[in-house]
């Protein structure tokens, strides 16, 4: 396996509270990760922990190594910036920011001075608006105010401005929990297609998600990776008993 | 279709919902309802009835001069029967405005940096810290500022601005005191400083975090997340709480009149003294009244007070209005 991150005995407190107990997991490269497990497992916070977003948390405490590429992005000669630059992040409520659609995309390119002019960010906007598979539904308001969008276009706008810095690594933190049943669908198989392209870690907390997005699964129990590897094994044959109950329904 | 279901439900009033008698817990309610809204109206028609007993009080002088002789006369002299407020109008506006200068960078700064960057920990001290400064009363900082500010304006600002600013008006000294608008508003901005930073903090905390996170989760550092998200988002905000700060200094009074000098002059420069509104009415009510229509005059300068700082207040709201206004069409 060709792993792309790469997580090393990783601990994260929260104040006296261990939310990740000894954590060891590699992220195969181009490929779709699903973490899933009961609420409150640590699930988000190991998502969390792959692009730096704990340390926005006041009193969170993480030791170990996070290994993106072999590189230890906790390190303190590594700009924290880049990381999330490279590490993008699909919140589980869509934030649109209190500007138009296409100020929206250019919002992260523009942070990073990624393009030269007005019309390379104007290519830029379209391409990834196609990429999110919103342009045709606003290519003529642009303009607008991002929040007049649906709450599900709002979600594709948000993997648009994601993904337009040019990231190699994609969060979700249950990005579909939010929005209805079409709007999932549709975000789903745009991280399906996208997975040519960007590793994929994935949050959920939905098991028929996971069955349909998964290409490798975490499974996570208080705290603990409980059990990891291909998703065809674990969901047709899971090794450990706790797993097993998950995958059967039973909490 | 509404319209017909009304009129159905109005003609049968027997229905299991409908109930004809008022029984003690609808009539408390409406009770109380009634109650509440006098005492809602109570505060509105204060405004009202002190504009009016402050109007009958001032009239005689009112009738007596023409308004623009009162307003922008410039000479104080009662005696001789010449009561011009320029000076004392004028002079609120320079201490006032100096405050806002000096208090408005701070207070931003130390907002921002409570609201965004600072941890919990260092928050959960300096925030009562700072409440308290707000609870040291005006004449606690007048002593203050009689004691520490007015010498080291006088030795050390003074001399300072006399040197490498003297050629410009309004940094040149005339009148080497030390009282004077400078200190007056260095004494203002200090005391409105706290109630500018906890409603600019209180400002900053209704962004929500989403917003923050959506900025930082591209990439952005804290501060362009600050520049280019929050601050357009709180702008309003942030006016609304210089205005609070403002209507704050236009009032204050004792503090202000121990240090501003009380000369009613037009003033030219911050090292001038001054004689703000505040000052006068509080200095010279209740002395001096066999002076022919001196009551009438410091009744019609607290008139003018009130007015100033009614008009500052509607124009800032509407302000406010226009920019929220603007932040929704874009």
């Amino acid at each position: 396996m060709d792993a792309h991150i790469q997580v090393k005995n990783l601990n994260v407190y929260y104040g006296k509270q261990q939310a990740l107990k000894d954590v060891n997991i590699e992220v195969p490269k181009k490929q779709i990760t699903v973490i899933m497990g009961p609420s409150g497992c640590g699930k988000t916070t190991l998502l969390k922990s792959l692009n730096r977003f704990l340390e926005i948390t006041d009193g969170a405490q993480i030791t170990g190594e996070v290994l993106v590429d072999g590189q230890n992005i906790y390190d303190s000669e590594v700009d924290v910036t880049e990381v999330r630059k490279v590490v993008g992040l699909l919140a589980q409520r869509p934030s649109p920011l209190p500007m138009s659609i296409y100020d929206n995309v250019v919002y992260g390119m523009n942070i990073h001075r990624m393009k030269k002019d007005r019309k390379e960010y104007k290519a830029a906007v379209r391409h990834y608006l196609e990429i999110a598979g919103l342009w045709e539904e606003v290519h003529k308001r642009l303009h607008d105010p991002a929040t007049s969008l649906s709450i599900g276009q709002q979600q594709r706008l948000c993997l648009a401005r994601g993904l337009a810095v040019e990231p190699e690594i994609i969060l979700g933190d249950e990005p579909t929990s939010a929005l209805d049943p079409i709007s999932s669908q549709n975000i789903e198989s745009r991280l399906i297609d996208l997975k040519q392209q960007y590793t994929t870690v994935i949050v959920t907390h939905t098991l028929r998600q996971a069955k349909r997005l998964a290409d490798h699964v975490i499974y996570m129990y208080m705290g603990e990776v409980i059990e990891a590897g291909l998703a065809k094994e674990i969901f047709s044959s899971p090794k450990h008993e706790r797993t097993k109950q998950y995958l059967e329904g039973l909490f | 279709m509404n319209q017909i279901i009304t009129s159905k439900s109005t003609k049968e009033t027997t229905g299991r919902l409908t109930r004809p008698v008022p029984t003690p817990r609808t009539r408390q309610n409406n009770f109380a309802q009634r109650t509440f809204f006098i005492f809602t109206l109570l505060p509105v028609s204060l405004i009202l009835i002190v504009t009016i007993a402050l109007l009958v009080r001032s009239w005689p002088i009112l009738n007596a001069y023409p308004l623009s002789n009162l307003l922008f006369g410039n000479i104080w002299k009662p005696t001789n029967g010449l009561f011009g407020f320029w000076p004392f109008i004028l002079g609120t506006f320079w201490v006032s405005i100096v405050g806002i200068i000096l208090a408005v960078p701070l207070c931003l700064l130390t907002s921002i940096y409570l609201a965004e960057y600072a941890q919990s920990k260092t928050r959960s001290i300096a925030k009562p810290v700072l409440d308290l400064l707000a609870a040291i009363p005006p004449v606690v900082y007048g002593v203050w500022g009689l004691l520490a500010i007015v010498p080291f304006v006088d030795k050390v600002l003074a001399p300072l601005s006399d040197r490498w600013l003297g050629s410009i008006p309004i940094f040149s000294v005339n009148q080497p005191t030390g009282f004077g608008i400078l200190a007056a508003g260095i004494v203002l901005a200090v005391m409105i400083a706290p109630l500018i930073i906890s409603v600019m903090y209180e400002i900053f905390s209704t962004v929500p975090n989403d917003l923050r996170h959506a900025s930082l989760a591209v990439g952005a550092t804290q501060w362009q997340t600050i520049r280019n998200i929050i601050l357009p988002q709180v702008a309003p905000g942030i006016i609304a709480a210089i205005v609070l700060g403002a209507s704050r200094a236009l009032g204050e009074t004792i503090a202000v009149l121990m240090v501003v000098g009380n000369i009613p002059q037009v003033p030219t420069s911050i090292f001038d003294s001054a004689y703000p509104l505040p000052a006068l009415i509080a200095n010279n009510y209740g002395e001096m009244m066999s002076i022919p229509l001196y009551d009438a005059a410091l009744l019609s300068a607290a008139l003018v007070l009130l007015l100033v700082i009614l008009v500052f207040n509607i124009l800032s709201m509407l302000v406010i209005q226009r920019m929220l206004r603007r932040k929704w069409a874009s």
